[in-house]
C-alpha cells in the first residue's frame, strides 16, 4: 500500500503561497538575556524568513520592544504570535498590518563626493527624496533618508548610476495608531499578582481588551 | 548477590536549615531551596562543573535522597517518571558539557508532553565562557527550544531568586521542563542568604488565561443542543488534576469520553462512558465516529497528529469546543467553534454546573456496534492467537487479570506501547507513563525508576520492546544500586517492530535495518543482581508474570513474542481517521 499521491497531497498541502501579507509583530518583554534567542528561534524553527528585526528599549524602564516584520499569512501570523506570547518573559504581543501602523526605516547612502559636486541632477534628487547630509568628506558624503521601504529604495535607484559606493538600512521601526500606549498595559500585569483578598474579575466582560491577540 | 557496602559514611551531621541572614555559598543555597520547595529526590551525575553542588548536597543526605543514575539521559527520563507519578517537580543534576548535553533528549520529551522537571547543570567560570574552556558547551541556546525557561546563574546572589522562579515555572499552568546552569565561581561564591522565598507570580508570565464566561456559556449552550456528543481527553485532566471534576462533567452530560495515551488512566477504564482509545492505533468506534459525532469537546488535549490523521479530513461536520490552559493550543491544529481558556479544574466546574442532566442511549450504541466489531476481528484474535507463538496483547490481557488494573505501566516506544496502551485496564490516575509527544526508545526503563520513587507504594512495571530496551540498558545498574523494586517485562520479537511493521505495510516488505539482535537479557539482568526468567510457551506466561509479581525487589521477565505481529487497527499516516484499518 505504497500511497506517493497521497503523501505528495500532504507535502503539496502544506506549501501555500497565497494569502501572503506583511505583518509587522510588535512584542514587549523583560530585558533578558536570551530572550532575542527564544524570539527569533519561533520563527526559525518553521523557516519562516525574518524581514526586519528591531529591539530596542521601549518607553518603559526594563520593558524591552522588538518590531518584527515578516510575509505570511493572518492565521500564521495569530499563531506566532501567540507562541510569542506564551515565552514566560514575554508580556505582549501584538500584529498588525501597514495600514494600522506609523512606520519609518532609516537609510544610510555613501555617496562620491565628486558626484554631487559634479552633476547638478544628483543635488536635485537628493533634495526631492529628503536626503539629509549626515557626513561629508573628500571622497565620498553620506546621506540620510527616513520613510517606508518602496521609498528607500526607489532612491538607491536612482543614485545607482551615479556611483552609490555603500547602503545600509535600518530594521523597521513602528507605532501602532490605535495604541495607548504599554502604562496602562503593564499596570494590568502588575495588577495580577495574586492577593490575598478576593477580587471580581473585571476582565470578564472586556474580551478584545484582555485577550487583544 | 554480594552485599552492597553501605557508600555512605556512619557519622555524618545534617547541616541546618537556613533562616537568618547567614553566609552561604551557591551550593548551599541551591539546598535551602530545595529544602523549601520539598525536594526529596534528585536524580543525577556528578562531574567537575557541578562539585560544589555535589559537596553541598553531602550534608543534606538526610533531607533528600540522591539516586546516581548511570547515564544523564535516564536522570532526566527518571526526574520524568517521578513527576507524572507523584504530580511533583522532578529535579535532576548534571555536570557542564557531556552531562548537559545529554539531558537533550528528555528536555524535548518533557516539554512536548507537559512534564514540571528542573535541571541544574554546572557550567565552567564564568570568567571561562566563550573560551573554548574544558567541558564548557554552551547549554543555554542549545535547550532554548527544549525548556519552558532556562537561565545561566554567573552569581550566586542570584540562586534563590532563580530557583524560585524555575519551581514556580515549571509547575505552573502548563508544565514544562526549566534547566537552571550554575557557573561553577557562582557554586562556590559566598553571599548573604537572607531566605528563600517562594514565588508565586512573575508580571510577564500568565500561568492560566483568565476564563471568559461568556465562553463556558457558549460552550455549554452547544453541548445542550447536541444529538452526537463526543468528549477527547488528553493529560490536562490529570496535570490539572480535574479528574473528579471530569468525571462529574461527562456523567452530568452523559457523553461519551475518548483518550489520547497521555491521558490514559484518568478516568478508570471500565468507566461505562470511556469509550476507548484515539489516534493511529485507538480503538475503532471512537476514530470513526470523530467524524460522526455534531459537537466534539476536547478537554486538555492539543491535537496531535498521531490522534487526528488527515486534518482536512478530520471533525468536518462538527463543531469544536476545545478546553486549554495554553491559549497557544486553540487553533492550532484543529480550528475551535469556541475556546474555552483556562485551567480545566476551574473551567469543567463552571461547564458542568450550566449543562442539562442527559443520556445518549442510541449515540452509545453506536460506540458499542464498533466496538464489537472491532473485538471479532481485532481483539479476539489478538488475545487468542491461532499460532503457537504469543502476542503482545496476550501478554496484557493476562496481566491485567493479575494486577486488577492497580499496576503503574510505564511503556517504551513501538508496538509493545501501543499494545500496552491498547489493553492495559487502569483503576486510578497517574498510572500511565508513556513517552507521547516525542516518542522516545529508551524512556521506560529510566521513567519506571523515577515512576517507583514517586509512588513507593504502587507496583510499577516497565513493559519494554527489546530495541528501546537496549538504548537505556544502563539504568540496570541503578536498579541494582537502589534494589529498587520495579518490574521489567521485555516484549520481545526480535525486531524494531514498529518500523518493521511500516516497512511491511508501506515500504513492500523491505525490512531495512530492522532486524535486531539482543543479549541474553536475562544473563544481562543476573550480571546485575537482579533475577529474571525468559518464557516462550503460552502455558507458562501466566505463572511468570505471577512469579514477577510475586518476587521481592526487582526481577526482569522477558517474553518471546510473534516476529511479525501487527498493531491494528491502523489510521495509516495521511489518512482520516475514518479510513482506519481492522486489518
Ligand atoms: C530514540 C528513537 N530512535 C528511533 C525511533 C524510531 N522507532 C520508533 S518505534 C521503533 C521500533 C521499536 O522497537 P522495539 O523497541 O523492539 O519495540 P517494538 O516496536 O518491537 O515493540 C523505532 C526504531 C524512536 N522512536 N526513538
Amino acid at each position: 500500500m505504497k500511497d506517493e499521491n497521497k503523501i505528495n497531497a500532504l507535502v503539496n498541502s502544506a506549501i501555500a503561497p497565497s494569502g501572503r501579507q506583511e505583518y509587522t509583530i510588535t512584542v514587549y518583554t523583560e530585558n533578558q538575556i536570551g530572550l532575542l534567542n527564544r524570539i527569533a528561534i519561533i520563527f526559525s524553527r518553521r523557516k519562516i524568513n525574518i524581514d526586519s528585526f528591531n529591539s530596542s528599549p521601549s518607553e518603559l524602564e526594563g520593558i524591552h520592544r522588538f518590531t518584527i516584520v515578516i510575509n505570511e499569512m493572518e492565521e500564521v501570523v495569530r499563531k506566532l504570535v501567540r507562541q510569542i506570547e506564551k515565552q514566560v518573559e514575554v508580556l505582549k504581543a501584538y500584529f498588525n498590518t501597514g495600514d494600522e501602523l506609523v512606520w519609518q526605516e532609516l537609510a544610510l547612502y555613501k555617496v562620491p563626493t565628486d558626484a554631487i559636486t559634479e552633476k547638478v541632477k544628483v543635488e536635485r534628487l537628493l533634495r526631492e527624496y529628503g536626503a539629509r547630509v549626515v557626513a561629508i568628506r573628500k571622497d565620498f558624503t553620506v546621506f540620510e533618508t527616513t520613510g517606508h521601504r518602496e521609498e528607500t529604495d526607489a532612491l538607491v535607484k536612482v543614485l545607482e548610476p551615479y556611483g552609490l559606493i555603500e547602503f545600509v538600512r535600518s530594521a523597521r521601526i513602528a507605532i501602532i495608531k490605535t495604541s495607548a500606549g504599554f502604562h496602562e498595559k503593564l499596570k494590568e500585569f502588575e495588577a495580577m499578582a495574586p492577593g490575598t483578598e478576593v477580587i471580581e474579575n473585571t476582565y470578564l466582560d472586556k474580551n478584545e481588551e484582555v485577550f487583544s491577540m | 548477590m554480594p552485599q552492597f557496602t553501605d557508600t555512605l559514611p556512619q557519622e555524618k551531621t545534617s547541616a541546618p536549615i537556613a533562616k537568618e541572614i547567614v553566609e552561604l555559598s551557591g551550593s548551599q543555597a541551591v539546598m535551602q531551596a530545595f529544602l523549601a520547595e520539598d525536594v526529596e529526590t534528585i536524580f543525577g551525575y556528578p562531574g567537575g562543573a557541578i562539585m560544589p553542588i555535589y559537596d553541598a548536597l553531602y550534608d543534606f543526605t538526610d533531607k533528600m535522597e540522591h539516586i546516581l543514575v548511570r547515564h544523564e539521559q535516564g536522570a532526566i527520563h527518571a526526574a520524568q517518571g517521578y513527576a507524572r507519578t507523584s504530580g511533583k517537580t522532578g529535579v535532576v543534576f548534571a555536570t557542564s558539557g557531556p552531562g548537559a548535553t545529554n539531558l537533550v533528549t528528555g528536555l524535548a520529551d518533557a516539554i512536548i508532553d507537559s512534564t514540571p522537571v528542573v535541571c541544574i547543570t554546572g557550567q565552567v567560570f564564568a570568567h571561562l565562557l566563550g573560551t573554548d574552556a574544558f567541558q564548557e558547551v554552551d547549554i543555554i541556546n542549545i535547550t532554548t527550544p527544549v525548556t519552558k525557561w532556562n537561565y545561566q546563574v554567573t552569581d550566586a546572589s542570584e540562586i534563590p531568586g532563580v530557583l524560585a522562579k524555575a519551581f514556580f515555572i515549571a509547575a505552573s499552568g502548563r508544565p514544562g521542563p526549566v534547566l537552571i546552569d550554575i557557573t561553577k565561581n557562582a557554586q562556590i561564591q559566598k553571599f548573604n542568604f537572607e531566605g528563600y522565598k517562594k514565588c508565586d507570580f512573575i508580571r510577564s508570565y500568565r500561568p492560566k488565561p483568565l476564563i471568559r464566561k461568556s465562553n463556558i456559556e457558549q460552550a455549554a449552550a452547544l453541548i445542550n443542543a447536541a444529538e452526537k456528543p463526543f468528549v477527547l481527553f488528553g493529560q490536562g485532566v490529570i496535570l490539572g488534576k480535574a479528574e473528579t471534576e471530569f468525571k462529574k462533567f461527562i456523567e452530568k452530560g452523559g457523553l461519551p469520553a475518548a483518550w489520547t495515551i497521555l491521558g490514559l488512566s484518568a478516568l478508570p477504564t471500565d468507566h461505562p462512558l470511556n469509550v476507548g482509545m484515539l489516534g493511529m492505533h485507538g480503538n475503532y468506534g471512537p476514530n470513526v465516529l470523530t467524524n460522526e459525532c455534531d459537537v466534539l469537546i476536547a478537554v486538555g488535549m492539543r491535537f496531535d497528529d498521531r490522534v487526528t490523521g488527515r486534518l482536512d479530513k478530520y471533525a468536518k461536520q462538527a463543531k469544536i469546543i476545545h478546553l486549554d490552559i495554553d491559549p497557544a493550543e486553540i487553533d492550532k491544529n484543529v480550528k475551535a467553534t469556541i475556546g474555552v481558556w483556562g485551567d480545566c479544574k476551574e473551567t469543567l466546574p463552571l461547564l458542568t454546573e450550566l449543562l442539562q442532566q442527559k443520556k445518549y442511549p442510541q449515540w452509545l450504541d453506536r460506540f458499542t456496534q464498533h466496538k464489537t466489531q472491532e473485538e471479532e476481528t481485532c481483539i479476539f484474535p489478538e488475545f487468542n492467537p491461532a499460532t503457537e507463538e504469543i502476542s503482545m496483547g496476550e501478554v496484557i490481557n493476562t496481566l491485567n487479570d493479575l494486577t486488577k488494573g492497580d499496576a503503574v505501566i510505564v511503556t517504551d516506544v513501538g508496538q509493545h506501547q501501543m499494545v500496552a496502551c491498547r489493553y492495559a485496564k487502569f483503576t486510578q490516575s497517574k498510572s500511565n507513563i508513556t513517552s507521547g509527544g516525542a516518542g522516545t526508545m529508551g524512556f521506560a526503563l529510566p521513567a519506571a525508576i523515577g515512576a517507583k520513587y514517586g509512588a513507593p507504594q504502587r507496583t510499577v512495571i516497565a513493559i519494554i520492546g527489546d530495541g528501546g530496551f537496549q538504548m537505556t540498558i544502563q539504568e540496570l545498574g541503578t536498579i541494582m544500586q537502589t534494589k529498587l523494586d520495579v518490574k521489567i517485562l521485555i516484549l520481545n520479537n526480535r525486531f524494531l517492530g514498529m518500523v518493521r511493521q511500516w516497512q511491511e505495510l508501506f515500504h513492500e516488505k523491505r525490512y531495512s535495518f530492522v532486524d535486531i539482535t539482543s543479549p541474553d537479557f536475562v544473563q544481562v539482568a543476573k550480571g546485575y543482581y537482579i533475577d529474571g526468567k525468559s518464557v516462550s510457551e503460552r502455558e507458562k506466561l501466566k505463572d511468570a508474570l505471577q512469579e514477577m509479581l510475586d518476587h521481592k525487589g526487582p526481577y526482569l521477565l522477558e517474553v518471546m513474542v510473534g516476529k511479525e505481529n501487527n498493531v491494528f487497527p491502523m489510521v495509516a499516516q495521511g489518512t482520516s481517521v475514518a479510513e482506519i484499518r481492522l486489518k
